[in-house]
């Protein structure tokens, strides 16, 4: 069975109606497991804790007050918008889902009824994402309250505005770039691998586990190119680092806009090569019996 | 007890069979732990490129740091070989009723239940760990004495008996609360507080929680006492913290031996 040739226009782009059911279907599903998101995020926040001691801990010893330009609270400020950048990037099972259903054949079911498999993938991360807020809204807002003495003061309108920007181009980025990943199941039965390698660069370079700016006193040629230059020609930076220093005023003026733009390039990008993934795939893809 | 020792080294030759017959999973498991182990040590080799310290006057300069990262490595290689893919394998064996033919065998349902798996491949970060330590100790100064070369095996042994004691609770937890999907969650997160140095906690906040994790669920012990021992000079507090490792110890083997045969007891069979 070949599924693309088969795919008309209407069935790549589904309708307003198309859309809003597989929304809700999806959201019906994720409200089933809703006890298991609250605690799950609750405890999400423990290692925050961790971070804050660890933290303190560097900078009584540092004898200086800014690290890569980050005052203590600055660090813990940046961990703590970390998580809610990735609450909107991750997409945990994503890839591996997609690999899984091109493997057991499930995924011929999207290519013979009038839906779009990545619409579909898409529709499903959005509710997701919908449930997760509606539920995670309550812990985030606690934590976010107890920590407000980390904060710097509000930014700005714009500032705020180029936040939310990036957080939902994170969303899209994040989303694209482990849903091409997936559709390499069309060529190698197993990616599992490439996932492994994918998860850690998108941990280390994204700027989960520390503000990317520590890594520009490591100088990578005597030109004064740093590793800090070379990671932020990357995409993973939008999907943790990029937000966070926008919030935190690191990133302002031109080089937000620049940033703002770039982002939006990564996003179609990675969108364009999901979607010639899925069409190189499918025309490649065979399956047989029931 | 050579009887004990004899299944469990039939479990081990199990074990390996098993992994040698996937050996490209194995290797790949293997490269997976070794990969976000090197994560973590960049991450601490960048720290140390901003501070000579983890905490002014704590002690816990490069050598001594990398040696309390190492003897982690080595706990956590430990409990993650020995103990917990069987505990992971304990929740689908009530949830399925497979438990039932595991009670009904002539030997000891804890021993069977919490040491039948053993994961090779966890091995790989301990052996990272050995040389961290053996890197660290080879920079301190002074170097160690010969009573902490003599204490730190027991307080490693004391330290997976903690962790062993919680991974034992936690999978009672399984028969009393019917669910332990999240078991590897709960357990990632109280082991979190054992990553640093005890000395971080401090203030107001740090103080009582650094307390809590030491006297009430002792896993600052774990990791922090054996590194200590080794590490950094012995003073009159530390001793007072080694006795308090070793009767954690103890008490944790106990308590996680009267809740396994309390959950026992509650247990109804899921198969039909």
């Amino acid at each position: 069975m070949s599924g693309s040739a088969t795919l008309s226009r209407e069935q790549l782009l589904p309708s307003w109606h198309g859309w809003s059911t597989m929304l809700s279907i999806s959201v019906a599903d994720r409200l089933a497991h809703r006890g298991d998101f609250f605690v799950g995020t609750l405890f999400r926040f423990l290692p925050i804790v961790t971070q804050i001691f660890l933290w303190t801990a560097v900078f009584s010893a540092a004898g200086s007050g800014l690290i890569a330009g980050y005052s203590r609270n600055d660090f813990v400020a940046y961990y703590l918008l970390t998580m809610m950048a990735r609450s909107f990037s991750s997409m945990p099972g994503l890839a591996g889902g997609i690999a899984r259903s091109v493997r057991d054949g499930s995924v011929k079911k999207y290519l013979v009824q009038p839906v779009d498999y990545v619409g579909f993938l898409m529709a499903a991360r959005v509710a997701h994402k919908l449930v997760y807020f509606a539920i995670a809204a309550a812990p985030f807002s606690l934590m976010f309250f107890l920590c407000r003495d980390f904060f710097p003061p509000l930014p700005e309108a714009t500032t705020i505005a180029a936040f939310l920007a990036t957080l939902v181009m994170s969303f899209l980025l994040g989303f694209f770039l482990e849903a091409t990943l997936g559709m390499l199941g069309f060529w190698v039965l197993e990616v599992s691998s490439l996932i492994f390698v994918y998860m850690l660069a998108q941990y280390l370079l994204s700027g989960h586990m520390f503000p990317l700016d520590m890594l520009d006193s490591i100088e990578l040629t005597q030109a004064g190119f740093t590793l800090g230059d070379l990671v932020q020609l990357m995409p993973f930076q939008y999907t943790a680092y990029f937000p966070c220093a926008v919030w935190l005023g690191k990133i302002e003026g031109q080089e937000l806009a620049y940033g703002l733009l770039v982002e939006a390039i990564w996003v179609v990008v990675a969108a364009a090569a999901c979607r010639i993934a899925f069409l190189r795939g499918t025309r490649r893809y065979s399956a047989y019996g029931g | 007890m050579i009887r004990y020792l004899q299944i469990f080294g039939t479990f081990v030759a199990a074990s390996l069979v098993r992994d040698m017959t996937f050996r490209l999973n194995f290797i790949l498991e293997c490269v997976t732990g070794l990969g976000w182990m090197a994560m973590n040590l960049a991450f601490y080799l960048l720290v140390f490129s901003y501070t000579p310290e983890i905490g002014a006057g704590s002690g816990w300069t490069k050598p001594p740091f990398f040696v309390f990262l190492g003897t982690g490595l080595i706990i956590n290689a430990i409990v993650q070989a020995f103990f917990m893919p069987s505990a992971e394998e304990f929740a689908e064996m009530v949830r399925t009723g497979g438990l039932d033919t595991t009670l009904v065998k002539p030997v000891d349902a804890q021993f069977l239940l919490s040491m039948h798996r053993v994961k090779f491949s966890a091995f790989a970060n301990g052996l990272v760990g050995v040389a961290l330590v053996a890197w660290g100790v080879s920079k301190l100064d002074p170097a160690p004495t010969t009573a902490a070369w003599l204490l730190y095996p027991l307080l490693l042994a004391c330290g997976v008996a903690i962790l062993y004691g919680f991974i034992v609770m936690l999978a009672a937890a399984t028969i009393l609360m019917g669910r332990n999907q999240s078991l590897y969650d709960f357990w990632f997160y109280i082991t979190n507080f054992s990553r640093y140095p005890a000395e971080i906690y401090t203030g107001p906040w740090g103080g009582p929680l650094r307390m809590v994790c030491t006297f009430v669920l002792p896993i600052l012990l774990v990791v922090n006492v054996p590194a200590h021992t080794l590490a950094l000079p012995i003073r009159t507090a530390d001793v007072r913290l080694i006795i308090a490792a070793v009767v954690a110890a103890a008490v944790m083997l106990g308590l996680s031996r009267l809740t396994f045969q309390a959950a026992i007891s509650k247990y109804r069979s899921a198969s039909s």
